[in-house]
């Protein structure tokens, strides 16, 4: 933490809270005005694969079909179950949502554009984002009902799972870097000269597929798998607070996307420092990266049946966790060995 | 330092309000919500502490999972709390002595601070300041380098512990039918499949075909054994 030279006086301080509230706005507005339209292109990827024209009435091509979901949601009855826990009902599409949009403050857009330039930015987005599990053990409890109380369940398996192996690839990548700041990760990858996706391709994959069932996107879905369990804990829900759910998933998916650019695909960097990729600004160049990995999410969402639950622990536990442990002693031993370790 | 203040006697009072209603609250979950909200609060006192590695750390590990497990396992439960109150009066000598005794360790602690001011010097092996190296890197020089033994001896206390709850909760159950990638991957049509040649009237009974290794296959057999 650094110290505090500046003025102790409360006009300071007035100040300095406007600045961040601003700061927070300016990434919040962007990126939920965007997820509109992110969640507009996963449903028309998702039709694209299977035939079908996917949402195209609202506006032209149905581009506003996501702001007419929104008002429809806002302006329907909230119904709240006569058996639930009124206070831990409400707080838990809270939490959800609050966690998934506070994980943004420490995402380094361009050199120097973060809200909060923290030296542990890593490790809090890890705990941040390791609290959006408590959204749904709390829906599903409060519900009062089974269909959510199993989803909650299922969920609080699967996500602790899951962040294990995020954990030691997270690892894996700060051995190379030598820094638990964000902007730092990028920083190496611009010193080392090449991503950290041709070195750690292996870590890539594991992280793109911990991060599919860390968001309980298809095929790990299982939290609300609607086959099973209708909707899982978001049963009971409806209204605003089945919205902010709803929002809060989306907010957490695109997250993964942009920390898997930050990290395995040079953040901001364009791919040669030559010419024509030098004219692109750096913030353009990671949102194109972590668009690029949506489509990836989607077109897995269509094309990848759901996991059973027991081949979801097993890929967990069994393969994911042994190879990165392994791959966590491959990296720190080569670095060790060839005397490259960051200082 | 008027925002320090604020923010260090919201976060140690909203700690100690939360750990009161762990123990005050009568439905268990919320007791375990609380205790969430404790650990919260501590790792906010941390930040302000300026340490932060401590502070997340403490998230991840307790409030990301520790706690995690907590609530999966008391929403699990089925307790008669009013059942299990009745028993408070018997138990009340007992936690009053720990916390007596916890509160006195704690009163030697600070008291020892009020009356020998020096002491932090002494301290074993301080920390580098701040402006050397945050304290991430403090704290990882420190633990590998000086105290490595004790580290490692601390992992393997924590890898018993893990085996041991393993082996006690591991249990081979007979007669489950379980899934064998490595074979389901190694079948062939040739193993998997048996085309059946049957005889009008007849059924399955008599009839010649190849029984292969999997569940189908066995389902089929044991219907053509009747």
């Amino acid at each position: 933490m650094e110290q505090n030279t500046t003025p102790d006086s409360l006009g300071h301080y007035g100040y300095q809270l406007v600045i961040m509230v601003a700061q927070s706005l300016a990434v919040i507005v962007p990126v939920l005005v965007s997820l509109a339209f992110i969640l507009y292109a996963d449903r028309k990827i998702w039709a694209a694969v299977m035939l079908r024209k996917g949402p195209n009435v609202v506006g032209p091509f149905g581009l506003f079909q996501s702001f007419a979901d929104f008002i429809k949601f806002v302006f329907k009855e909230m119904i709240v179950p006569a058996g639930s826990n009124k206070v831990v009902f409400f707080l838990a599409p809270m939490i959800s949502f609050v966690t998934a949009v506070g994980a943004w403050a420490v995402v380094p857009f361009n050199p120097h554009w973060v809200v909060a330039d923290i030296n542990v930015g890593i490790l809090y987005l890890f705990a941040v984002s390791s609290l959006g599990v408590y959204g749904i053990i709390m829906a599903g409890w409060a519900s009062n009902s089974k269909y959510p109380f199993l989803g909650g369940l299922r969920s609080a398996a699967q996500m602790v799972s899951y962040e294990v192996s995020i954990g030691l690839v997270l690892v894996a990548v700060l051995l190379c870097v030598g820094s638990l700041n964000i902007s730092d990760i990028v920083y190496a990858q611009e010193k080392m000269g090449v991503w950290f996706i041709i070195p750690h391709f292996p870590m890539f994959v594991i992280f793109f597929v911990s991060a599919l069932a860390e968001t309980n996107r298809p095929p790990f879905d299982l939290p609300e798998a609607e086959s099973e369990l209708v909707a899982g804990h978001m049963v009971e829900y409806s209204s605003t607070a089945y919205l902010l759910f709803m929002i809060g998933e989306y907010f957490a998916i695109v997250l993964m996307c942009v920390m898997m650019s930050i990290l395995f695909l040079g953040g901001w960097l364009p791919p040669l420092k030559i010419m024509p990729f030098t004219l692109i600004p750096g913030p353009l160049w990671l949102i194109g990266k972590a668009l690029f990995i949506f489509f990836l999410f989607a077109m897995v969402k269509a094309m990848v049946p759901r996991y059973r639950y027991d081949q979801l622990m097993r890929l967990g536990w069994k393969v994911f966790l042994p190879f990165s442990l392994f791959w966590v002693v491959l990296t720190a031993g080569v670095l060790t060995a060839f005397d490259l370790a960051p200082k | 330092m008027l925002i320090q203040a604020i923010a260090f006697y919201g976060f140690a009072g909203i700690a100690i309000a939360a750990a009161f209603m762990v123990i005050a609250s009568r439905n268990p979950v919320h007791s375990v919500l609380f205790l969430i909200l404790t650990f919260f609060s501590a790792a906010g006192l941390f930040v302000l502490l300026g340490a932060e590695f401590v502070a997340m750390i403490l998230i991840v590990v307790y409030v990301g999972a520790v706690a995690v497990l907590f609530l999966f396992v008391v929403m699990m439960l089925d307790i008669n709390f009013t059942e299990l109150r009745q028993g408070f009066l018997q138990y009340l000598p007992i936690g009053a002595t720990i916390g007596l005794i916890l509160l006195v360790e704690l009163l030697l602690v600070l008291g020892v601070w009020v009356t020998a001011p020096d002491v932090d010097a002494i301290v074993a092996a301080p920390t580098p300041a701040l402006s050397v190296a945050h304290n991430t890197k403090a704290l990882g020089l420190l633990i590998y380098t000086k105290y490595v033994y004790l580290f490692q001896a601390s992992g393997m206390v924590l890898l018993v512990a893990m085996i041991g709850a393993i082996v006690l909760t591991l249990r081979k159950r007979e007669g489950v039918r379980r899934q064998d990638i490595s074979r389901q991957v190694a079948r062939t049509p040739e193993t998997g499949m048996a085309v059946v040649q049957v005889a009008s009237g007849q059924g399955l009974v008599g009839a010649e075909y190849y029984v292969g290794p999997s569940a189908r296959d066995n389902a089929i057999h044991q219907k053509a054994g009747e």
